[in-house]
């Protein structure tokens, strides 16, 4: 039987990026201790029969997701890593901090730019940045959202650097996706390694739907006491329509699309089997321009006509708002830390990726000249689409890319590329060092949390550096250890 | 629940239905088709046309083919065709896709069970189900057909979801069962001559293996089989689970467990339906004319579904006048 070496290899170079599992002198880090144990302990045949039982069971139960462009099959699964990704409770309790911190701060801004826009008028921000950018919603100007919560759920992008070295990637502020993988990734290491759990302590995350429908139960329409929530996705088609399903499944609430729903008197119903029931709240995994033909996209037929003149008659309440994506959009995202401290006086917990802006003609010719160390972002772009990391790319596509960038230097911003974590990742038949980024989520309803944990993504091919599911990113799942537990 | 979700319900299990009809026709078709009483001048000579007269998709099929049927074309456009819409390729598919926007409504052994039926068809080819044996092939798909209902009837809620996938097995089946009887009634008595012969005797018992009443039959007259009893078997018999009478009584008590006050029309025509088999002679039928008869609850079923459909799967609101019912789904 082979087993794993826990031993780091020595090599004459030193590692260039931080291990996290493994200290420099090729010791296991403390909090990584229990684990590597076991997994010393372990067979490689039978991780390697785990693995294969986790892909088979993630195939049969249909757990997938679509990719975009990609003509040769609808649905693939999405891949799972067997090694747990594991975060000492100080460590989390930082990301806890900080991720809370900056929605309680995007939630102040947003409620600002649709009122009274102080923070443009104290010169905090460029009126323009806010008011010119295609994701603002004049139509949400002057409206009073219940509890002020215009983002119930956020995805925050964290990537780390060193041992309590965290920096925010991006805010996911629309409808950020990932939550079930999450919560499925738990279930499969709870069935394929039962014991590793009653060795550790590691923090429960199962209660993310309980608390997520108990937020969007705290912002019904006035009045509204027993609301009626559901769940509305773009349909099956869609690449997180299993996520949706998931969702509603464990909320217990109707998984609803478009043409389930239809307004009358500025009211919300679904189209049910006993005739039409009112909805008081909306989770929708639909994005603004197409929630409504008659006040956004008028070819939508993912939308309810209707809808929009419903919600500002304050009738229905959608979650997350209309107008969000203004605060997320990639060059609003560097003025993050300067709302912190604006609507909150506090320091920002969490930092921002250093960030050029290529609209500036002294950041644009700054980043074209240093194109091969940068990483290069399309603003409204997500999902690892558009964007350029330097050092992994060629000379062509370094130069096809400034071609792009000439063209139009207002769409790009740059970063520099930050040498991301490594995790120990079980790739053919060998446990391997792989990038990974975390994206917690982060509620809000009466008050601000989330679940101790998130989505880990790894980036699968040795030296990558996107970890995106679409560019052959997986997932791992994520320990939090509990403070008894160390 | 929601008009979308109880259309979805209906039809998946319409489609698992259709596709162990489609498997049980071709089976018995093909063990038909090994017989020694071919005759090149007699209608029944062929019966790889009789599928495609059951379905009503001979059409279909002289579109896709210029040649008249053969085992071989009949066999390829009904099962794995993903052109034709009824193969039992199509319905798998159909039902999996159905089964896709219904995670939360089915079971999670629902969901794999039939993804996992999905995927076994998907790498299917012709030479490969030629290999394995065309009956094993049936048998296999009856088989998961019966592991569908199993994990449904193990697993699932006793609400309104479960109540609506019934609908749809009972609708098909009724379906089926009418078609199957119709066609083989004109097909399988070229001549008076040869009623009683040797040649009937294969066709009925075919025909009731085609129905899986084969021993049944055999149970309950023990007697040698005859075209008036095969259709009492199939039409009026309440114990025999693939019969009108049966077919139509679950769909009665389903309806009415799911017809409220504003809904009682499709109540009714099922009652209707199933009063007229509950209450209805053979020699009646015979003298009336089997194929009319047929036709006739063909066309009742045909118009319950429209109303099902009215009532419950694609409800039209108009915008200003709503009233809407104070039940929580």
């Amino acid at each position: 039987m082979t087993r794993i070496s826990t031993a780091q290899p020595r090599t004459a170079e030193r590692p260039a990026f931080y291990n996290e599992m493994y200290a420099e002198d090729g010791g296991v880090r403390p909090h990584y201790e229990a684990y590597a144990g076991w997994l010393e302990a372990t067979p490689v045949e039978q991780l390697l029969q785990k693995q294969r039982e986790a892909d088979a069971l993630y195939t049969r139960l249909g757990i997938t997701f679509a990719v975009y462009g990609d003509e040769s099959g609808v649905e693939r699964a999405i891949p799972f890593d067997i090694i747990p990704r594991i975060i000492q409770p100080g460590a989390w309790k930082k990301i806890h901090a900080g991720a809370c911190q900056r929605l309680r701060a995007l939630n102040a801004f947003l409620k600002d730019i649709y009122h009274g826009q102080e923070i443009i008028r104290a010169g905090v921000i460029p009126g323009e940045q806010v008011l010119g950018n295609r994701l603002y919603r004049p139509e949400m100007r002057g409206f009073d959202v219940p509890g002020d919560v215009y983002v119930h759920v956020a995805g925050v992008d964290v990537v780390q650097t060193g041992a309590e070295e965290f920096y925010v990637l991006e805010d996911n502020l629309r409808t950020p996706s990932g939550v079930s993988y999450m919560l499925e990734n738990r279930r499969m290491m709870m069935r394929l390694f039962p014991e590793l759990f009653s060795r550790m302590s590691v923090a429960p995350i199962d209660h993310y739907p309980d608390l997520l429908l108990n937020n969007l139960h705290s912002v019904a329409p006035a009045g509204v006491t027993d609301p009626t929530v559901a769940l509305l996705t773009p349909g099956s088609y869609n690449s997180a329509y299993f996520e949706h399903a998931f969702l509603a499944l464990h909320m217990g609430v109707e998984l609803v699309e478009g043409q389930d729903l239809f307004v009358a008197d500025n009211t919300v119903y679904m189209r049910t089997t006993r005739g039409p029931q009112r909805v008081d709240v909306i989770y929708r995994r639909v994005d603004d321009d197409f929630l409504d033909p008659l006040a956004f996209r008028p070819d939508s037929v993912l939308g309810v006509p209707g809808l929009f003149a419903a919600y500002r008659a304050g009738r229905v309440t959608l979650a997350n708002a209309i107008g969000t994506g203004v605060a997320d959009d990639k060059s609003t995202y560097a003025y993050v830390p300067e709302m912190i401290k604006f609507y909150l006086g506090e320091a920002p917990i969490l930092q921002n990726v250093p960030t050029w802006q290529l609209r500036k003609p002294d950041d644009c010719r700054h980043v074209l000249a240093r194109l091969p160390e940068l990483v290069v972002k399309e603003i409204q772009g997500s999902g690892g689409y558009g964007m350029l990391v330097g050092p992994a790319a060629s000379r062509e596509e370094i130069e096809a890319f400034r071609a792009r960038i000439r063209q139009a230097p207002d769409r790009y911003i740059a970063q520099p590329t930050l040498a991301l974590t490594t995790c120990p990742t079980f790739c053919d038949a060998r446990v391997a060092a792989r990038h990974v980024d975390l994206r917690p989520y982060v509620l809000t309803g009466k008050t601000v949390s989330l679940v101790p944990g998130g989505l880990t993504r790894v980036a699968l091919r040795e030296g990558s550096l996107v970890v995106n599911s679409s560019q052959g990113g997986g997932t791992k799942d994520t320990w939090v250890l509990e403070e008894q537990g160390c | 629940m929601l008009s979308r979700a109880a259309n979805n319900l209906y039809w998946m299990s319409r489609h698992i239905e259709r596709a162990e009809n489609t498997a049980r026709m071709l089976d018995v078709t093909y063990r038909m088709s090994l017989l020694p009483y071919r005759t090149p001048d007699q209608a029944w000579a062929e019966p790889w046309a009789l599928p495609l007269v059951i379905t009503g998709l001979a059409t279909a099929y002289y579109e896709r083919f210029p040649s008249a049927p053969s085992s071989e074309r009949v066999l390829r456009f009904m099962v794995l065709d993903p052109a034709n819409p009824s193969s039992i390729y199509s319905c798998i598919q159909s039902a999996r896709e159905s089964a896709r926007t219904l995670r939360g409504v089915i079971t999670t052994e629902m969901y794999e069970d039939l993804n996992g039926l999905w995927l076994e068809i998907k790498d299917r080819t012709n030479e490969s189900i030629a290999a394995q044996g065309i009956s094993e092939f049936f048998d296999w798909v009856k088989m998961r057909s019966h592991q569908f209902r199993g994990v449904t009837f193990g697993t699932m809620l006793r609400d309104e979801a479960y109540h609506f996938i019934r609908l749809g097995t009972f609708m098909e089946r009724a379906d089926n069962t009418a078609r199957i009887l119709d066609v083989k009634y004109h097909t399988l008595l070229p001549s008076v001559a040869d009623v009683g012969g040797a040649v009937d005797y294969y066709q009925w018992g075919a025909l009731l293996r085609s129905v899986s009443a084969f021993d049944s039959y055999r149970k309950v007259y023990r007697d040698m089989i005859t075209p008036m009893r095969v259709a009492e078997l199939l039409i009026l018999r309440d114990d025999m689970p693939r019969s009108l009478h049966a077919c139509t009584r679950e769909i009665y008590d389903i309806l009415r467990g799911l017809c409220d006050a504003s809904s009682r029309e499709p109540e009714r025509l099922a009652g209707e339906l199933n009063a007229q088999l509950r209450y209805g002679r053979t020699e009646q039928i015979i003298a009336f004319g089997l194929h009319e008869y047929l036709m006739g609850v063909l066309d009742k079923l045909s118009a319950l579904n429209e109303e099902i459909n009215k009532h419950f799967l694609a409800p039209v609101y108009s915008r200003q006048s709503v009233a809407p019912v104070p039940v929580r789904g």
